[in-house]
This record gives structure tokens, C-alpha cells and sequence, in this order.
């Protein structure tokens, strides 16, 4: 199969937004390992957006790598399965970053496991096909996307196979594969689309053949040219576009990309959908590719292990469910300077408060930050400047936003259109007052009464 | 918004691990102090050229404005209000310098303190503080001080028959208005010309304007807009013969017309949030200030026209709600509400 490219181009640019340091040094030079099977992961039945999967094992019961631990309780929701071989030891719970308590299923190993090179070439390695791939059907792909138990690999985990569900009334014409990788500090992406590109072609034409896109285009930060020139030699004679755009936080959010890349503008409260566009995550891509390829379902990651508080910062192969602890124990462990513990980068992670929570389908890095970076200013009043309305990608007046979360004014929030904040912490990062401008629309959109 | 999480030993070899809402992030290189500071080097050029057109009258009344609000401010801030020091944040020296560049040369000493005691006290903190207030706190000072001595301030104060050269003539719109009698734009523009002290040469508004604009201190929408509706209007006013004498040249390098647009239209906090909105302020300004000029008794306009456009801020801000890059929120939008 073939993708061709037309018409609708963006600029490779959105307007506003930010430009913090970017701080891939720490990690991307390090060439991704495969981390040594745990004795024992705890895998979260819910690591995605919708209803938690139902437990499909008991405490004892054998695993093998692959099998089903919990199955998807409806259409949007996924199942999870078994990275390691072995037994169940218990059903527990355990409270992920986002603060929800979830229920788990933990898998102690038994025997031998497939590790280090056998388990990087039977996800990533050798030759991926990009041609014969329109003998599967829309439908079977999606199939096996469901029960391989996708789910967005960039952060928000929206269960993939939802996506990629063509709607009669929302026809798509074009996949947008997210490769910016766009927060600072993270780099497993960066390190995925330089050395494994063949499954992220692969599985995004699988993806446009899914959900009857006739284009395919791969947008990638300009900040990360060996990745660009990786996926381009991969891409060569699939139709496949990899376009390079602005190096700008956040270009990486969907609603930026769709507009840097095909120069649509997707409405407030709509999806990318809504503009003909699904957009998927260069390692979401590359698991759709091993999903239906290789009938591998997701049960490993990549993740960057970065920041100025690890001693080794690494990008590792990870199965999903190890608890942050083994996986940071294996860099190397926290440095003493070490004050923050992130699930994703710094501008949209979640802080981890205990490191026994395990690593989920949507933990995109583990950044450790010191007392260096991490905000810390006193907040001083707003001297109403507007440079947060300037950093803001949708064109709010943040400090309005944040003045009616905090006085409880929802007339005041909805009249400066509160419901279209993305969350992604440009207008706090720009504030020369150091107000929580973000923490407190967040509040203010959680707390907004229903009309 | 820190919390300890957990005892030190769940995390970490010896670090203690802090869970707080993101972005973790800040631009730690711009503050609000550093804002102010790059104000007031921004004003440095203007200083340096009242200095050298006043000498020691410039530095003494910048100086005494300056002290003045650093006092005032700590009087009614912290000993008053018992709120936390705020002088660190260097505003109320900002107001100060602002406030005692536009002053007379001769003005009396007792002139700057009351009018630096007005500029915070009814300027800045009976609003709350910085932040909170409406009126540009300088200007505040600067009218309260017209009124209550508008002899000592008035247009024939910048003249003292005895002074030596430049501080012996009227001011160029005065002379322009009444007279009809042509001051050559070039002394207008390098400063060699009599006035307030921070309005006496354009060519250093115009650098510690650029400095500012260039720092990101300040916004350049408010500035463009002040002087292009003063410029058309000014030709406008040229063609249709009324006072004729004064050209575009006068209307823009005279008076205090660049020193407002360029270091007190561009406060922040009494301007408009959005683009849009500073421009609708800029362009009533320039509005506001050519009315003053033509048809008042006032031969300069500048600090009303600011405090009238700061009243108009709350509307402005109202009018000018921007809407999200994909359209506004769908679904019943609820009116009404406070600003
Ligand atoms: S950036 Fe901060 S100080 Fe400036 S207007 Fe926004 S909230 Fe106020
Ligand atoms: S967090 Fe919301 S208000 Fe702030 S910059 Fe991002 S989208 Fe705009």
C-alpha cells in the first residue's frame, strides 16, 4: 500500500506558544537499552481515558508473555496483558500520578523470559513490510489494534482502535503521526523514530488503511534531524510524508500539530477528527505495526529516564507495570539533589509521590528535576502584562482564567472561553509573577458547574 | 503549593520528593522586578538628557520623586496596610522617576514629595497595590499635584525670565499655540528645548523606548497606536487650519507626546490585556490627547488623555475578549457576570 501526499499544507508552525530549554542533552545521545525483566510488575487495569478493563485472571493463575490479564469492559477502553511469563500473585490496587486508585494485577516471573535482543527484534527489529499491507481489511486492523489493547503512547492514552474506527460521518483523509516530542527533557521518541522507523511507517500506513486516510504524514520537531532523515530512508517509495516542523512547545498537542502540519483548525471542544485528521504517537504507531504484523499486544514501552536528578540518564524498553523505582534503580538511581519525580516531561507530568506506582501504557519518560528547575519563584501580583495571553497556543487571556478559578466566578470563565485551555502550562512557565496560572484553570475547568 | 509526600525514605536514596501540580517549569528569567529594572533603564536616556539640558534641577527632582514613593510605599503598604515589603519589586521607583521626568525643572521640592505621596497613595495602594490599580499611579501624582499648585505648574512655570538660555524660553506647544511662532524641529528632537524634564528630547525617549519594546518590558501595539492617530490627526488639524503653525513634527516630538506613549502607556498593569485591546487604547489616547491640544486651554495633553484612556480600560478589556483559536466554546454561553 501507498499513501500520497496532497494538498492543505500548514506552515510548520502554530502561532504563540513557548520556547523553553530544551534539555535533551541529558538523555539523547543514549541509544536505547532494554531493561532486564523485573521479578514482578503490577499492571493497572486502567492505564487509559474510558471504563477500566475487567480482570481476566486469578491470584495463581499461569501467564505467558502476551496474555490477556484484563479485557476492555466496552468500546472506549482496552485490555492489558502479561510482559513477563510467570503467575498471578494478587488483584491489589494502586494509585497512579493522576491520582486515581486503580485496581492491578500484579505477575511475579517464572522461568525463563524473552530479554535484552530477542526482545527488542521481536518488537522493533528486522524488516517491516509497507507494501501488500491493503490485502487486510479496515476492520481486521482495528480488531487486533482492540484486542492488542492500544491505547495513545504520547500521554493522554485514549484507546487507539476508537480512532482509527472509521465514522460515515466524519471521514478521514489524512493519519498525522506525532514524532515532536515537544516537552523538554524527553527523548524516548526521539531515540524510537532514529532506530526502530520501519515499524513506525509500517504501522502508520496500517493505521491509514484503518481509517480510509489517503495521506500519511510524520510530523517531526526540527530539532531532531537524525530522526527526520531515519524515518525519511524508511519511508522511501511508501508515499510516507515526514515533514520537519517548528521546534516550539507545544507543537506536539494535537490541535498545534494539526494546524502546523495540514493547516486545518480544529474547533473548540472538537477533535482532530473533526478536521479529517487522526493523530497518532510515533510509539503508538510503531505498536500498531507489531500489534497486527506481528500479533505482538502491548506490553512494553519506551521510556526516557532523564533529567539533572539521575545519575545515568538512559532510554530504556520497559514492560508496562515495573514500578518507577526498578526502572530508575537501573539508571543509577536519584542523585541526592533530587526534589521532583515526573510521570512525562516538566510541563505537563504528573508528579509521582511514591515510586512504587508502576509505569503505564501512557508514561512517556520519567524526568527527575532538582531544586535548580523546578518553580520555586514567590507568586507576586499580576502586573497584568498579557504575556500569558502571548505564550497562550489557543489565544486566551489566562490571567482573567485564572482570576475567575480562583474567585469562583464561572460567568467570568466561561465569557473567556475556560473550556478551550489545553492545560499545557505555557501562560504559567511565561508569568514574570510566578502565578500557578495552569494549576488554577485546571481547578477552574474541574470545578466548572455543568450549564 | 509544596507538600512533603511521603517520609524520605519511600523515595529515594536521600532526596525528598515533592508532589505539586505542573508545569514544573518557569521562566525564571523574567520577573516582574526585572520588568521594572528594564523600565528604568529604559528611562536612563531621558535622564541623561534632562540632565543635560537641566543639570542639577533633574537630578534633584527625579531624586526626590524617587525617595519619595520608596517612602510613601512603605508607609501606606507595610506600616499601614501590614502587607509584606513590596519596595524590592522596584515599581514605586519606576513611578517615582516617571513622575519627576514629567515635572517642571522648577518646580518646588514640596511638589514632588505631595505628588509622589498622591501618586501611591490614591495612585496605587487604595486599589490594593500594584496590580490592582486603574489610573497610571505617576499620572495620578502628576495631575493632583496640577491642580493643587497649577501656578507653580502651570504653562508659565517652565519660563524664568533671569534663567540662563533654553530654561528662559516658553515651552514649543505653548509658544506654537499662542503665538503662532514656529520652534524649528531640530532642537525638539535632540533636547535642547525647554519643558518637563523627561520630554525635553525625543531622540532619548526614543532609545529608552526601543530598549524597552526590545526587553519585552513593555508592548509596542499601545505606542504605534498613540503615535499614528496622532500623527493623521495632527495632519489633519495642519490642513484644516487650526493652529496651523504646529506641524505633524511638533504634534509628535513636542511636548511629552513620545515620553507618554513610549514609558506610560506602556505600563502594564493600566493597559489592556490583549493586542487588540492596547491598540483601542493607544488610538484614544492619541484621540484624546489631539482634542486637549487643539481645543483646550491646556497646550499638552498627554497626562489626561492617559488617565482618561486608564478609565476605559475595564470597558476595553470587555470589548476586546479574544476568541479561542477554534472558535468559541460551543453550547449555551452564559451572560452576565463581573468584569
Ligand atoms: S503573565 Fe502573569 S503577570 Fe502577566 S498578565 Fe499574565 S498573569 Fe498577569
Ligand atoms: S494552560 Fe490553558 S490558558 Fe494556559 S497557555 Fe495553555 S491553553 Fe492557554
Amino acid at each position: 500500500m501507498s499513501a500520497q501526499a496532497f494538498g492543505a499544507r500548514g506552515t510548520g508552525s502554530f502561532p504563540r506558544g513557548i520556547h523553553p530549554a530544551q534539555a535533551k542533552h541529558h538523555s539523547a545521545a543514549a541509544a536505547l537499552e532494554v531493561l532486564p525483566p523485573p521479578a514482578r510488575v503490577e499492571i493497572p487495569l486502567l492505564q487509559h481515558l474510558g471504563a477500566p478493563a475487567t480482570a481476566a485472571v486469578k491470584p495463581r493463575d499461569p501467564v505467558a508473555w502476551g496474555t490477556v490479564l484484563g479485557v476492555a469492559s466496552g468500546f472506549v477502553s482496552a485490555s492489558v496483558h502479561s510482559p513477563l511469563g510467570g503467575k498471578v500473585v494478587r488483584l491489589g490496587v494502586t494509585t497512579l500520578p493522576n491520582g486515581r486508585h486503580v485496581p492491578t494485577v500484579a505477575v511475579a516471573a517464572e522461568g525463563e523470559q524473552v530479554a535484552g535482543q530477542a526482545l527488542w527484534e521481536a518488537l522493533y527489529g528486522g524488516p517491516w513490510p509497507t507494501a501488500g499491507l491493503d490485502e487486510l481489511t479496515p476492520e481486521a486492523i482495528g480488531a487486533v489494534v482492540r484486542e492488542a489493547g492500544l491505547v495513545g503512547q504520547g500521554g493522554a492514552a485514549f484507546p487507539t482502535h476508537v480512532k482509527l474506527t472509521p465514522n460515515p460521518a466524519k471521514p478521514v483523509d489524512t493519519v498525522l503521526v506525532n514524532g515532536c516530542e515537544c516537552e523538554p527533557f524527553l527523548t524516548a521518541d526521539d531515540r524510537l523514530m532514529r532506530e526502530a522507523p520501519a515499524p513506525i511507517v509500517a504501522g502508520a500506513l496500517l493505521a491509514a488503511r484503518a481509517a480510509g486516510a489517503r495521506q500519511v504524514v510524520i510530523g517531526v520537531e526540527d530539532n531532531k534531524p537524525e530522526a527526520v532523515a531515519a524515518l525519511r530512508a524508511a519511508a522511501e517509495g511508501t508515499g510516507v510524508v515526514v515533514q520537519s516542523v517548528r521546534t516550539k512547545y507545544p507543537q506536539g498537542g494535537e490541535r498545534q500539530l494539526v494546524l502546523s502540519v495540514v493547516g486545518r483548525i480544529v474547533p473548540t471542544g472538537g477533535l482532530p477528527l473533526d478536521v479529517g485528521v487522526v493523530v497518532v504517537n510515533v510509539g503508538t504507531a510503531a505498536a500498531i505495526a507489531a500489534a497486527v504484523l506481528r500479533g505482538r499486544p502491548l506490553t512494553h514501552r519506551v521510556v526516557a529516564v532523564t533529567g539533572p536528578g539521575v545519575v545515568r540518564p538512559a532510554n530504556l524498553l520497559v514492560p508496562i507495570g515495573v514500578s518507577y523505582r526498578e526502572v530508575l534503580d537501573f539508571c543509577g538511581g536519584l542523585r541526592p539533589e533530587a526534589v521532583r519525580v515526573l510521570s512525562g516531561g516538566p510541563m505537563m507530568g504528573l508528579a509521582v509521590g511514591d515510586l512504587a506506582t508502576p509505569v503505564t501504557k501512557g508514561t512517556s519518560g520519567i524526568t527527575v528535576l532538582t531544586a535548580r528547575e523546578v518553580r520555586k519563584a514567590a507568586e507576586t501580583a499580576c502586573v497584568r502584562c498579557g504575556r500569558c495571553g502571548e505564550a497562550c497556543p489557543l489565544g486566551l487571556v489566562p490571567t482573567r482564567l485564572a482570576l475567575a478559578s480562583r474567585h469562583r466566578d464561572w460567568a467570568l470563565a466561561r465569557r473567556y472561553h475556560i473550556q478551550a485551555c489545553i492545560e499545557c502550562g505555557c501562560c504559567a512557565y511565561v508569568c514574570p509573577a510566578a502565578i500557578p496560572l495552569t494549576q488554577l484553570i485546571r481547578m477552574g475547568k474541574a470545578m466548572l458547574p455543568k450549564e | 503549593m509544596t507538600m512533603v509526600a511521603h517520609p524520605p525514605d519511600r523515595v529515594g536514596p536521600s532526596a525528598i520528593v515533592h508532589v505539586a501540580p505542573g508545569p514544573h517549569l518557569q521562566d525564571a528569567a523574567f520577573t516582574t522586578r526585572r520588568m521594572m529594572a528594564d523600565v528604568l533603564v529604559g528611562l536612563a536616556p531621558v535622564m541623561a538628557a534632562a540632565v543635560a539640558v537641566f543639570g542639577w534641577f533633574a537630578v534633584m527632582q527625579v531624586g526626590i520623586c524617587g525617595l519619595a514613593c520608596l517612602a510613601a510605599e512603605y508607609l501606606f503598604h507595610t506600616v499601614m496596610r501590614r502587607k509584606p515589603a513590596t519596595l524590592g519589586d522596584l515599581s514605586a521607583v519606576v513611578t517615582g522617576a516617571i513622575l519627576g521626568l514629567s515635572l517642571p525643572w522648577s518646580a518646588p521640592w514640596y511638589v514632588g514629595v505631595i505628588g509622589s505621596f498622591a501618586a501611591i497613595g490614591f495612585g496605587k495602594v487604595v486599589f490594593g497595590g500594584l496590580g490592582m490599580n486603574l489610573f497610571n499611579p505617576a499620572m495620578v501624582g502628576r495631575a493632583f499635584v496640577m491642580i493643587s499648585f497649577s501656578v507653580a505648574l502651570g504653562a508659565g512655570a517652565f519660563v524664568l525670565p533671569d534663567a540662563p538660555s533654553v530654561l528662559s524660553q516658553a515651552t514649543p506647544l505653548t509658544v506654537g499655540k499662542m503665538t503662532g511662532e514656529v520652534t524649528p524641529l531640530w532642537p525638539l528632537f535632540v533636547g535642547n528645548v525647554n519643558g518637563s524634564l523627561g520630554e525635553t528630547s525625543a531622540i532619548a525617549c526614543l532609545l529608552g523606548g526601543l530598549w524597552i519594546l526590545v526587553r519585552r518590558a513593555g508592548t509596542w501595539d499601545a505606542p504605534l497606536a498613540i503615535v499614528g492617530t496622532v500623527a493623521v490627526l495632527s495632519a489633519g488639524a495642519q490642513l484644516a487650519g487650526i493652529h496651523p503653525s504646529l506641524t505633524v513634527g511638533h504634534h509628535l516630538l513636542g511636548g511629552s507626546l513620545l515620553f507618554g506613549a513610549l514609558f506610560i502607556a506602556t505600563d502594564p498593569v493600566t493597559s489592556p490585556l490583549t493586542r487588540s485591546g492596547r491598540a483601542v487604547f493607544g488610538i484614544l489616547i492619541g484621540l484624546f490627547v489631539m482634542v486637549i491640544r487643539l481645543f483646550s486651554g491646556y497646550p499638552e495633553g498627554v497626562m489626561f488623555a492617559v488617565l482618561l484612556a486608564n478609565a476605559m480600560v475595564p470597558l476595553i478589556n470587555r470589548w476586546t475578549v479574544p476568541t479561542p483559536l477554534g472558535g468559541p466554546v460551543p453550547g449555551p454561553v452564559q451572560k452576565g457576570g463581573g468584569a
